[in-house]
């Protein structure tokens, strides 16, 4: 009857981003924006010292500066002195011992950004110097005394599974290493907090992942009541898991109430980089035992994660290592031993591919090991042994999500190659770029291959729920959620989902704020799945009571009512109303809890059902090499990802490009430098991001095979693109040279000395 | 902190000569970095950004030179005519940092930091530029090997304004090459100008000493080797780039490894060798 009307923005197109201009223009206020009436700013004084103990601090000379308006250490810490997302180990301020360069020990808070430099400079803080443990295996055991009174160890794990007394008949073996990156979002830290007149609360705009995580701990620290710590998501530039810790929420927090003033504090970039949990470096060892057709029969590893001086999410960044050591594979036996260690370097956390990263780059390099011992070749070894829906995994789970593996690696493979290098390349075209340092002749070409799973949402036991509110009010809808937006698109997607769900234009997003339930955080692959299941809920709630309205009005069972375009149609007759119509002078409001399904810790031997899903992604790298001087071009990333179902193309094209070109960071440049325990590299001239040169051509397939567990059908699709796009670039850059490279980033002196 | 403008060279040198310690900023590339990370406070500057002489460059085809003024940026360097006639010093200045960074900085301004890094320096040397400096006191000129006389030192007094470069038009082959971690935007860990002036092979590198360095026994051994300077052989050049990079003298910093300079700078020089213009 009715042509079918081709609605805008709704689930399955390339809805724009509401913020999007704004962020074009530079109209977009990030937090380090903000500004408030009689403002005063705020700033962290840090150990210069990897390992050392505080014999005194005197902030006299700090108080004495005109303009500067508070100073507080440890001492004035009203709450716990320490925090954490896992264990409370990490001081608010050092008390007794610094136990990383760049360890928090005072803050200030001051008239002015200059003023605030002084009085840090002022305060005389004496230290006595110890030795450092800067090398993770010696915090395994007793070859270093306990540098914090939880010990040097904060987690080890072990998997046993299978029959582990099988040897194959082809065994390879290889030790890997994967270097400190570090997340190198735009915007740097920042928060504004503003005390309640009565002292006895503050509101604090900040940049996070995770708000009522943040509130929580803030909470204990300042020794207020949750509600009375009003958090509200100021605007973010970016994240990557190194906003998921806490860095400088209770230092303001503490500044305005000691005030009775707004402080804004706000790192710079080199700051930022001592300001935030990095990727774990890592040594991996690995031992695949095969048939000689090249069938995996078991795989004995070894994982090393250094933590840093402080616990942060350390625990289950081992655990996903560990319980990934398969990769997306058939494993029937397996013993894995995995340790995450306390050392004097900085602090490890959370950081796109957590754990995964790490254990992707050894399980791929010894997919290709395994691939040569046999006499076949990269593709053909990943296809023998690609990994199905009902598989058991080492820990025992079965995958139960949609698990195209093979398809994957198939897809990838049928993208054409690029062309050859043409005799007359341009420079820009080659490795070494504008410095032209090579000609066509010097440079080699390498294919190579990466193929990762990645569980999706937290993991033991966790129950990182997610909650949203729809309000639909005379045809429009307000959606409200503490989801945090880190430019990762869930201000755009929510609102598809309600006007997929409810046939509404109108659809938009309320504050972003504590003042409704926890959305969890921004990480783990999440929050499409996590808040956008509530959204979905809610929506659908709100669905429910219009039908249950409109029926009541009209003398229909609401069962009959669907949304078709923007109108309820009776499916069993012929009444049609426009949504907008039906909900005029209406208000209807619902709140819903998303939860995923439960999972188990694991046991000693690590069994268990500890995941709740999983997501695949298949790289394929072409790289040019000039093997003289080692400097490399990564020239085409092919990829096929698998993504259940694709809500936003364009929202996910951006994912993959972008975690591409993390993941490319990591392959040959991105490594912060930490010797004895002192970063060497903390700026952006040094510490090295790919540019738009750097940048490959990216070829992507999104694989839809909807997910049934997935609230909307759609696989959260955030991780995936970094983690094996890594390796398959370092495999490319081996194939080019001939020669085995066990390290990321790689080096210009890895592939030529 | 005190902000001096002067609209003229004349101006720049009295307000120099009064205010002895003043730090002079132009394209602020090096300066600004140097106080946004606290590492500098100056208490007066002198901006020699809206000096038009400073800005200009001629050529002198009797003399075959071309001078630049030190304040031109590298924007105007890198592409144009001046590429025409230095290839290898707008090859260089395409290396520098991003194009807002090209758009700001200045030959002065490598000349006046003189880090060993410096990415036009390496074609100074290699060109035997002539340095202008401008005083109270007067002008005079500095060949290019006694104005820099240290890892970031030069000979410039703290009265004095660098106001131009002279380089030699040399209608012969010359080329420059830049190693770094990434494919543009990136300080140099080795970097290296090969030119052939009145016949004869020159070799300046980068980042592989405490400042530039000539490679004067290489070029030596490529002055007396190669039969034809525009033609040389593979062994020759490897030759060539073996004693180049046994004359260069790096470090072990973050950036790179003193083995990796050192085998690099050699590459760069066989290469070089042998590229066309």
């Amino acid at each position: 009857m009715s042509a079918v009307k081709t609605r805008r923005d709704v689930l399955g197109t390339s809805s724009l981003r509401p913020d999007g201009n704004a962020k074009v223009k530079g109209d977009f206020a990030f937090t380090s924006d903000l500004h408030a009436e009689n403002m005063l700013w705020g700033a962290t004084l840090r150990s210069p010292h990897p390992h050392a103990r505080i014999i005194s601090i005197d902030t006299s000379a700090a108080w004495k500066i005109g303009g500067v308006e508070c100073v507080i250490t440890s001492e004035d810490v009203p709450g716990q002195l320490t925090y954490g997302l896992i264990s409370s180990d990490q001081p608010v301020f050092a008390r007794d011992v610094v136990r990383y360069m760049g360890e928090p020990v005072a803050a200030v808070a001051a008239d002015h950004p200059e003023t605030c430099r002084r009085a840090l400079a002022a305060i005389k803080v004496e230290y006595e110097v110890l030795p450092v443990l800067s090398n993770a295996e010696d915090a395994i055991g007793d070859a270093f005394i306990p540098i914090h009174p939880d010990g040097n160890l904060i987690r080890q794990q072990r998997i046993v599974h299978g029959d582990t007394s099988v040897e194959g008949d082809v065994i390879v073996e290889g030790h890997y290493v994967i270097g400190m990156q570090d997340q190198a979002f735009l915007g740097t830290e920042s928060a504004m907090a503003l005390p309640d007149p009565d002292g006895q609360g503050v509101q604090v705009f900040v940049a996070t992942q995770w708000l009522h995580e943040d509130q929580k701990q803030m909470a204990a620290c300042l020794n207020l009541p949750a509600e009375k710590i009003r958090l509200v998501l100021g605007g973010v530039g970016g994240a990557f898991g190194a906003r998921e810790d806490i860095s400088l929420q209770v230092h303001t927090a503490l500044l305005a109430l000691r005030t009775s003033r707004p402080v804004k504090m706000q790192y710079g970039r080199e700051e930022s980089f001592f300001g935030h949990v990095h990727r774990h470096p890592a040594t991996v060892w690995m031992r695949h035992h095969a048939t000689k057709e090249g069938k995996i029969v078991k795989i004995e590893a070894r994982f090393v994660f250094d933590g840093g001086a402080y616990a942060s999410t350390s625990a289950a960044v081992l655990i996903n290592g560990v319980t990934h050591t398969q990769g997306p594979y058939k494993c029937p036996a397996a013993v894995v031993d995995g340790y995450a260690v306390r050392t004097n370097n900085p602090p490890c956390g959370a950081m796109r591919g957590f754990g995964v990263v790490q254990a992707c780059f050894a399980h791929e390099g010894q997919m290709d090991k395994l691939a040569a011992a046999v006499g076949t070749d990269p593709v053909s070894i990943r296809l023998l042994n690609a990994m199905e829906t009902g598989d058991t995994l080492i820990t025992g789970q079965p995958v139960e999500s949609v698990a195209p593996v093979a398809r994957l690696i198939r897809e990838t493979n049928e993208i054409p190659l690029p062309a050859e290098l043409p005799s007359d390349a341009n420079e820009l075209d080659l490795p070494g770029g504008s410095g032209i340092t090579a000609e066509r002749q010097h440079i080699k070409r390498g294919i190579g291959w990466g193929v990762s799973i990645k569980n999706i949402m937290y993991s033991e036991g966790f129950d990182d729920y997610s909650t949203a509110k729809c309000t639909l009010s005379d045809g429009k809808v307000t959606l409200k959620f503490a989801t945090s937006e880190v430019g990762q698109g869930f201000v755009t997607l929510a609102p598809q989902i309600a006007r997929s769900v409810l046939g509404v234009t109108d659809a938009v997003c309320d504050t972003i704020d504590t003042q409704i339930g926890s959305a969890g955080s921004t990480s783990a692959s999440r929050q499409t799945w996590m808040s956008g299941g509530a959204v979905d809920g809610a929506c659908r709630l709100v669905r429910e009571r219009l039908f249950e309205h409109v029926g009541a009005k009209n003398n229909i069972d609401p069962i009959r009512f669907a949304i078709e375009d923007d109108e309820i149609v009776d499916t069993a007759g012929t009444f049609r109303m426009s949504v907008i119509e039906a909900s005029q002078g209406l208000t209807i409001s619902e709140t819903f809890e998303h939860h995923h399904r439960k999972t188990e810790e694991l046991d000693d031997n690590g069994q268990g059902n500890c995941h709740v899903a999983f997501a695949f992604v298949a790289h394929r790298a072409v790289v040019d090499v000039d093997p003289e001087l080692g400097l490399v071009k990564v020239v085409q990333v092919a990829t096929a990802q698998d993504v259940g179902q694709v809500l936003n193309p364009l929202s996910l094209l951006g994912q993959i490009e972008g975690g591409i070109a993390q993941g490319l960071g990591l392959a040959v440049m991105e490594e912060i430098i930490v010797q004895d325990g002192r970063v060497r590299n903390p700026s952006f001239t040094d510490y090295l991001l790919p540019t738009a040169l750097d940048a490959p051509v990216v070829v992507a397939r999104m694989i839809e095979e909807y997910e049934p567990q997935a609230p909307l059908g759609a696989k959260g699709v955030g991780e995936p693109p970094c983690i094996s796009v890594t390796p398959a670039i370092v495999a490319a850059i081996r194939d080019a040279i001939g020669k085995d490279i066990p390290r990321c980033p790689v080096r210009p002196q890895d592939i030529c000395l | 902190m005190s902000v001096l403008i002067p609209h003229s060279i004349t101006d720049a040198s009295e307000m120099l000569a009064q205010n002895p310690t003043a730090t002079i900023l132009n394209g602020g590339t090096d300066l600004m970095v140097e106080v946004n990370f606290n590492h500098r406070r100056p208490e007066s500057v002198v901006l020699l950004r809206n000096i038009p002489e400073l800005r200009e460059w001629s050529s002198d085809s009797s003399k075959g030179t071309i001078t630049i003024g030190a304040g031109l940026p590298y924007a105007h360097i890198e592409k144009g005519e001046i590429a025409t006639l230095v290839p290898a010093l707008a090859q260089a200045a395409r290396t520098v940092g991003s194009p807002q960074i090209r758009a700001a900085g200045t030959i002065g301004g490598n000349l006046g930091t003189c880090s060993p890094a410096g990415d036009t320096l390496p074609v100074l040397s290699a060109l035997e530029a002539l340095v202008h400096l401008q005083s109270v006191d007067g002008s005079r000129t500095v060949p290019i090997a006694e104005f820099m006389v240290g890892p970031k030192r030069n000979s410039r007094q703290a009265n004095e304004v660098i106001t131009a470069v002279t380089l030699p038009i040399t209608g012969q082959r010359q080329g420059y090459s830049k190693v770094g971690v990434r494919n543009a935007m990136v300080i140099s860990v080795a970097s290296a100008c090969f030119a052939v002036v009145k016949g004869e092979p020159r070799f300046a590198m980068g980042s592989v000493g405490p400042t530039i360095l000539r490679a004067n026994e290489a070029e030596s051994y490529l002055a007396s080797h190669a039969a034809d300077i525009n033609n040389v052989t593979d062994e020759v050049a490897k030759e060539f780039g073996r004693i180049a990079a046994s004359e260069s003298r790096p470090i072990d910093d973050h950036r790179s490894t003193a083995a990796y300079r050192q085998h690099a700078i050699g590459v760069l020089a066989t290469r070089l060798a042998q590229r066309g213009i």
